[in-house]
């Protein structure tokens, strides 16, 4: 790895370690939430926000600013927390996650919070939109670049597929999908619940480029995947093979803590947990 | 001239096409739901996505959120199956996008029962800032195309497959929100939306002959209702016969009786009372009694049924 890309790793590495400490405090405070599919997804979403998205720091509506779709809308403490992190929301506003009268909604909404690019969480629709988005984006000369994070039990869902086949046909070079590929869904294994293999030939199929990471959780792959799919030459999809509740031990692997907030004392020990391997 | 509005609909569409923020997507019905014609003259602003309506439906959200203006089109009933990404990826992200239902209510006639949309103006009706607009022949429905798509936010516009008779006045300027009187009259208002109103009209011609005097609305916007102009005429009148080719339950009918509870002011509904079956547009009309004669049938029935309660509780004809 060239020398700028392990300095870069080493940029975002302290950059995750909060988001992911973020994360186990608003979901703590908000007695409830969904901490397995944010942790999985923290280098994503930081090497997304913090290396490769085209922003203009406190302008949610620069017309030419890269679009990220949360499709997975029940991960989007982790983007909160990004947005903590590059000062666009207060540390105290983070706290208010799901509160009555809070822009931090359990779900995304872009009306109370601009910088959600769309309102997700009835999973299977964000890939739709951000095609959309991409058709437009094309239309107006590729003004910007569409980045769309979908969680994997979310692909069981038929529309999905409508989406895929119809940017297989359509081909908008600045699509770039992105699966967090955690393995574990709200009732238990994905491969359990509704198994997705052969994953990257169903995307390849639907003439896709794809690339697979064997480790999601690795700046050191992510970031690099994410610069070759935002040159263009797409629609891409990076295959994130992540582990859900990733940094905290007693949430890895484990469906219990797709959708639960922590305990006083459990977050005591997740956020000791994160300091320590962070 | 007698035309179908989802051909009027398909003229405005191209003639719209001129501005190009206006994008469409269709589903495999093009050449039904009439979005042909723009495909046709703008050919790099159509998105033909094949029969996956929730995918199409997602599409025109997000190009609506990056600036468009796109009109989604399909079978009113296909639509409505979509509700669920009606309901989050368009309304809920308040993005302007123009949802088109063609093939409208038991009047498509042969294809029978799962081509219609009987279901549609009630599950819109139900979403907040959804407007939802049902014209009832082509000068209103050109007029609302274009209204629409001035309109920035979410709407339903609903249209027919069959030709409708013309019922606006020459000159008529199609507003958004107002109801439009089409005839005066003094025992009883019938307000009509769609298809139906030109049957209406017939009926009020019918039963004039009989010495009833019928006064006759075009309820095109159903949402935002035109409370309004409704509680007026319904309390000039003293009663109100909604008439709309849509289930019975949450169309026409319902907008009114919700909107006139309060104000004491009698409402009958009368719409599709089953599902629908396989038949000619005019044998279903006539099954259902939303012709000329089946429509006529239910003011003879309300008026009736009024003068004997009146009879009953000694209580005059309302001025």
């Amino acid at each position: 790895m060239p020398d700028a890309a392990v300095e870069e790793v080493g940029r975002l590495r302290p950059i995750v370690r909060r988001m992911r400490e973020r994360v186990i405090r608003m979901i703590t405070a908000a007695g409830s939430g969904h901490p397995g599919g944010s942790l999985s997804a923290a280098e994503i979403t930081a090497a997304l926000f913090f290396h490769t998205l085209r922003r203009q720091p406190g302008n949610p509506h620069w017309p030419e600013r890269d679009r990220f779709v949360i499709s997975k809308g029940h991960g989007v403490p982790i983007v909160y927390a990004a947005l903590a992190e590059l000062g666009e929301i207060g540390e105290d506003e983070a706290l208010t996650l799901r509160r009555l009268g809070s822009r931090l909604q359990g779900h995304p909404d872009r009306i109370m919070l601009p910088w959600v690019e769309a309102a997700t969480g009835s999973l299977g629709q964000g890939l739709s939109i951000a095609l959309g988005m991409a058709l437009a984006s094309r239309l107006d000369g590729d003004r910007f670049r569409v980045f769309c994070l979908l969680g994997d039990g979310e692909t069981q869902a038929g529309q999905v597929w409508e989406a895929a086949m119809a940017a297989g046909k359509y081909r908008p070079r600045n699509l770039v999908a992105i699966v967090d590929y955690n393995k574990v869904q709200l009732d238990g294994p994905v491969p359990a619940i509704m198994d997705l293999e052969p994953f990257a030939d169903k995307w390849r199929s639907f003439n896709w480029r794809v690339k697979v990471l064997a480790d999601g959780n690795d700046l050191a792959q992510v970031i690099p995947a994410l610069d070759e799919a935002g040159r263009g030459g797409g629609p891409w999809v990076l295959i994130a093979n992540t582990v859900k509740g990733k940094g905290v031990s007693f949430m890895e692997e484990t469906a219990a803590w797709h959708g639960k907030a922590p305990t006083q004392d459990e977050a005591a020990r997740a956020l000791a947990e994160i300091a320590a391997h962070g | 001239m007698a035309e179908a509005t989802r051909v009027s609909f398909g003229r405005a569409l191209a003639r719209l096409g001129a501005d190009p923020r206006i994008v469409v997507l269709d589903a495999d019905l093009a050449s039904s739901t009439n979005t042909k014609a723009f495909a046709d003259r703008y050919p790099e602003r159509f998105f033909q996505v094949g029969i996956a309506e929730g995918n199409m439906v997602g599409m025109a959200a997000g190009l609506a959120l990056a600036g468009k203006i796109p009109f989604a089109a399909s079978f009113a009933c296909f639509l409505a199956g979509r509700f669920e990404q009606i309901r989050l990826s368009v309304a809920y992200n308040r993005a302007n996008v123009k949802l088109v239902g063609t093939h409208a209510g038991v009047g498509i006639g042969e294809d029978g029962y799962s081509q219609m949309g009987l279901e549609d103006v009630a599950l819109m009706r139900t979403l907040p800032n959804m407007i939802v607009v049902q014209p009832a022949d082509a000068l209103e429905t050109e007029q609302a195309v274009e209204c629409l798509a001035a309109h920035d936010g979410p709407a339903y516009l609903r249209v027919t497959r069959q030709k409708v008779a013309d019922v606006s006045p020459p000159g008529y300027r199609f507003q958004l929100g107002k109801a439009v009187p089409l005839r005066e009259g003094r025992d009883l208002t019938v307000a009509a939306s769609g298809a139906v109103v030109g049957h209406a009209l017939e009926a009020a011609t019918l039963l004039a002959a009989e010495g009833i005097d019928v006064a006759v609305v075009n309820v095109s916007t159903l949402k935002p209702l035109d409370a309004a102009t409704l509680a007026d005429r319904g309390g000039r009148t003293g009663a109100i016969l909604t008439v709309e080719d849509h289930g019975v339950v949450g169309g026409l009918g319902s907008a009114v009786a919700e909107a006139l509870a309060e104000t004491g002011i009698p409402v009958r509904r009368h719409g599709v009372r089953d599902f629908g079956e396989s038949g000619t547009g005019a044998a279903l009309y006539a099954k259902h009694g939303l012709d000329a004669a089946g429509i006529a049938t239910q003011v003879r029935a309300f008026l009736g049924e009024r003068g004997a309660a009146r009879r009953a509780t000694g209580t005059g004809r309302p001025a």
